[in-house]
């Protein structure tokens, strides 16, 4: 059979359908699709796709297995490495990475390997009702800060080898970022709670409600019998502009609109948590988050929506999938823009007008790229005089986070740097033995497999020093 | 889930229930709150700690029926459960080195300036204690205050109880008469807490204020209860979650506040209907 020098396309919902529902918008590979894709895999000596995967996924191996039918096999060898098949499948940024290094990518398109992967959890999961197997306890308790990506993945790596893991977590559900930040159409919650599930299933203990630097300490949980303690608390306080007009009724950050949309389900026809929905929406910002918050306000019935970004589509963070779905549903790109000022209502004659206060248009001022920044990208300069206004009606800043304080300042000894991040040695290692952290509260808002990347190597150190064994992590 | 333990009306609006939460009621203090759901698919609402009982595993809470999550809530009987129940959140005022202090209450936030009157009272401050009410039948908590005051004057704007007019006014009399107070608090409504900064302005008196904004998480990650404040001339913003809920109330921007309160007032008034219509075709 000679090769095929694309990837198997993914199929989706139709744009013009999709931008008016919440259900998941790529629909997966076929068993057809996924084994024919799976056999694209040249199997190469070198395996350089590993080395692109933050959590080292033995790609070749599992590709193999799909390619000749064994959907459990290719499951089993990517769960020793990764704890969250289902979900890396859907929102790693593949193309950035693992492909990335496909050799099968230097002359053609690369081996489709998320898809593929996507298609063997969903399978698992769609088709295995049996419950993993429970390790023998290995007499350690270890206590992990936060059920996001980094927390879910350490406690899912030391369960497997027989750890007593407790897994905090500050809000009522376990998921972190993916239960309140990623949308039920690009990650459906229901596939997080079924791999929280299966790692409850390996033992892990996941306590809801309880939040570490207010309700218990890092000190405390030493007090409690657990050896080590991993911090994989998220990023945190959302950033604004600093511009006027912040603080009108309609101005959202992109974790409030996504955290009310998709934690407290406001998308719903009848939600209980409310949120403003439809007119004209705003989002400031290029990332992920941005994307993400934009395609939300659109299926809540915005009748326009724009993403606001200084810089040009070239430097646009947000991965390249999720920009052509963004555009196929109808998005309209405002590049080289920047935001100046939040215009709200005012009725001058009545100040009790129901209306005063909130979000009416936003002004902006376009900008051009200058001379490359310390980190080499093109800073972008307000052209003079170019400031104009749109009209809208909400506004969502999307433009990362800061650090949460609550832990850094209940814990004595726990060094932090400038911006507020947890600093960390190459195991993983705080300033504070035995506390070992990851994930955006090291390293500000990242991705999602760079974060269970942070809880795996964690995971390895803290298996290394309390085994004893003193391997090098 | 988190048992009542006790439920009990303060007036015909406002109960006060004992919820089951031994580890957040072994760390709560004066000024923290938490974050509570009464069931599976439930709002998250802020409310202020009023009382812990670490023996026994309690905290107090107290609220008004003012919203469909509210309702719900007092729905619920002793014995029964809520679905969530978090905290302590937001930090606890800072009552350290204060020798004599005026709390002022409005409304049911004196359920809240409750704690802060006791934690002062119990470490010795001389503790001066305003409560004000639109009217008698709405007054509440007027015994604990009492005995955790030195002084203590009611106030109703109707004039059917105590003093006739709002608690701007005795405060007034007093730093006009000389009294000296270390630091008022204040906790209550926003229009109240920004007339008691105006009334104390003259005086140089500092004024710390309970803020009440909306709330998602309430730990510093969705930034809906940001506040503007000015601070050396520069406007800042600040999350009432995490760096509150009491601000220095010379800095805060009483009017945003306000303001941003009312941002879901048609979607709030909607829902209480809708519930209270589901209760009545329960009755």
């Amino acid at each position: 059979m000679a090769l095929d020098p694309k990837k198997h396309e993914m199929p989706t919902q139709e744009p013009a359908v999709r931008a008016h529902n919440f259900n998941e918008v790529a629909l997966g590979y076929t068993l057809e699709i996924a084994t024919a894709e799976a056999s694209r895999c040249l199997n190469c000596k070198n395996r350089p796709c590993v080395s692109g995967c933050p959590v080292n996924i033995h790609i070749p191996e599992f590709l193999k297995e799909v390619k000749e039918g064994n959907l459990e096999g290719a499951y089993k060898i990517i769960t020793e490495t990764s704890s969250l098949p289902a979900v890396c499948g859907r929102v790693c940024p593949q193309e950035s990475q693992c492909e990335s290094k496909c050799t099968l990518g230097i002359k053609f398109e690369p081996v489709g390997i998320g898809r593929v992967e996507r298609f063997v959890a969903d399978y698992h999961n769609a088709n295995v009702t049996t419950a993993p197997e429970k390790p023998e306890p290995n007499g350690h308790k270890v206590a992990i800060v936060g059920s996001g990506p980094s927390g879910l993945t350490c406690a899912g790596d030391l369960a497997k080898k027989g750890y007593q893991v407790t897994v905090y977590e500050a809000l009522h559900k376990a998921g972190g970022v993916l239960v309140y930040g990623i949308p039920e159409f690009r990650l459906p919650k229901s596939i997080v709670a079924r791999e929280v599930e299966t790692l409850k299933q390996l033992g892990v203990d996941v306590e809801t409600n309880i939040v570490i630097g207010k309700t218990l300490t890092v000190d405390e949980l030493f007090d409690m019998g657990y050896e080590a303690v991993f911090i994989g608390s998220g990023a945190g306080l959302p950033n604004f502009m600093n511009i006027p007009g912040e603080a009108l009724k309609g101005v959202y950050s992109a974790n409030e609109f996504l955290t009310r949309s998709n934690l407290m389900k406001s998308y719903l026809d009848d939600p209980v948590t409310p949120i403003m929905k439809g007119g004209k929406v705003a989002v400031v910002g290029g990332g992920n988050v941005a994307m993400d918050a934009a395609r939300t306000a659109l299926r809540l019935g915005a009748e326009k929506v724009y993403i606001v970004y200084r810089r040009s589509m070239e430097e646009l963070p947000a991965r390249k999938e999720e920009v052509e779905h963004a555009q196929e549903e109808g998005i309209e790109f405002l590049l080289l823009h920047n935001p100046t000022e939040i215009l709200g209502y005012q009725n001058p004659d009545n100040p009790r007008d129901e209306r005063n206060g909130f979000v009416t248009g936003m002004k902006c001022i376009k900008m051009e790229l200058g001379e490359p920044d310390e980190k080499g990208r093109r800073r972008p300069i307000p052209i003079e005089g170019s400031e104009f206004t749109i009209d809208v009606d909400t506004v969502i800043m999307a433009i990362g986070t800061s650090p949460n304080p609550l832990i850094k300042n209940t814990t004595d000894g726990l060094e932090v740097n400038k911006r507020g991040g947890i600093i960390v040695n190459e195991d993983g290692l705080t300033s504070r033995n035995g506390v070992y952290a990851g994930g955006d509260a090291v390293t500000g808002a990242a991705t999602v497999i760079s974060a269970m990347g942070a809880g795996k190597l964690a995971a390895k150190s803290i298996d290394s020093w309390l085994s004893g064994t003193g391997e090098e992590a | 889930m988190y048992q009542i333990i006790r439920k009990r009306e303060l007036n015909a609006s406002v109960t006060e229930m004992d919820i089951l939460a031994p580890l957040v009621a072994r760390k709560a203090k004066a000024g923290q709150f938490i974050i509570l759901r009464v069931d599976e698919e439930g709002e998250r609402i802020p409310l202020t700690i009023a009382g812990a009982d670490p023996e026994e595993g309690t905290v107090k809470i107290i609220f008004q029926l003012v919203g469909a999550t509210t309702i719900a809530l007092n729905a619920k009987k002793e014995g029964e459960s809520i679905e969530d129940f978090t905290g302590p959140l937001g930090t606890p005022t800072p009552i350290e080195g204060k020798k004599k202090v005026c709390v002022i209450g409005g409304g049911v936030g004196c359920a809240i300036a409750m704690p802060v009157a006791k934690a002062f009272h119990d470490q010795g401050t001389e503790v001066t204690s305003i409560i004000g009410f639109r009217n008698k039948d709405i007054l509440i908590l007027e015994e604990e205050f009492r005995s955790f005051s030195d002084k203590l004057i009611v106030t109703t704007d109707d004039g059917s109880y105590g003093f006739h007019g709002n608690v701007t006014v005795p405060l007034k009399e007093m730093l006009e008469n000389g009294e000296q107070f270390d630091e008022i608090l204040t906790i209550g409504p926003l229009i109240m807490m920004k007339f008691v900064v105006e009334t104390a302005r003259p005086f140089n008196v500092p004024v710390s204020v309970s803020m009440n904004p909306i709330m998602i998480d309430g730990t510093g990650m969705c930034g809906g209860c940001r506040l503007s404040l000015t601070q050396d001339g520069k406007r800042v913003t600040k999350f009432a979650c995490v760096d509150g809920p009491d601000f220095n109330g010379y800095e805060v921007d009483f009017d945003e506040a306000m303001s941003r309160n009312r941002m879901y007032v048609n979607f709030e008034s909607i829902k209480r209907e809708e519930t209270c219509n589901l209760l009545k075709e329960a009755q």
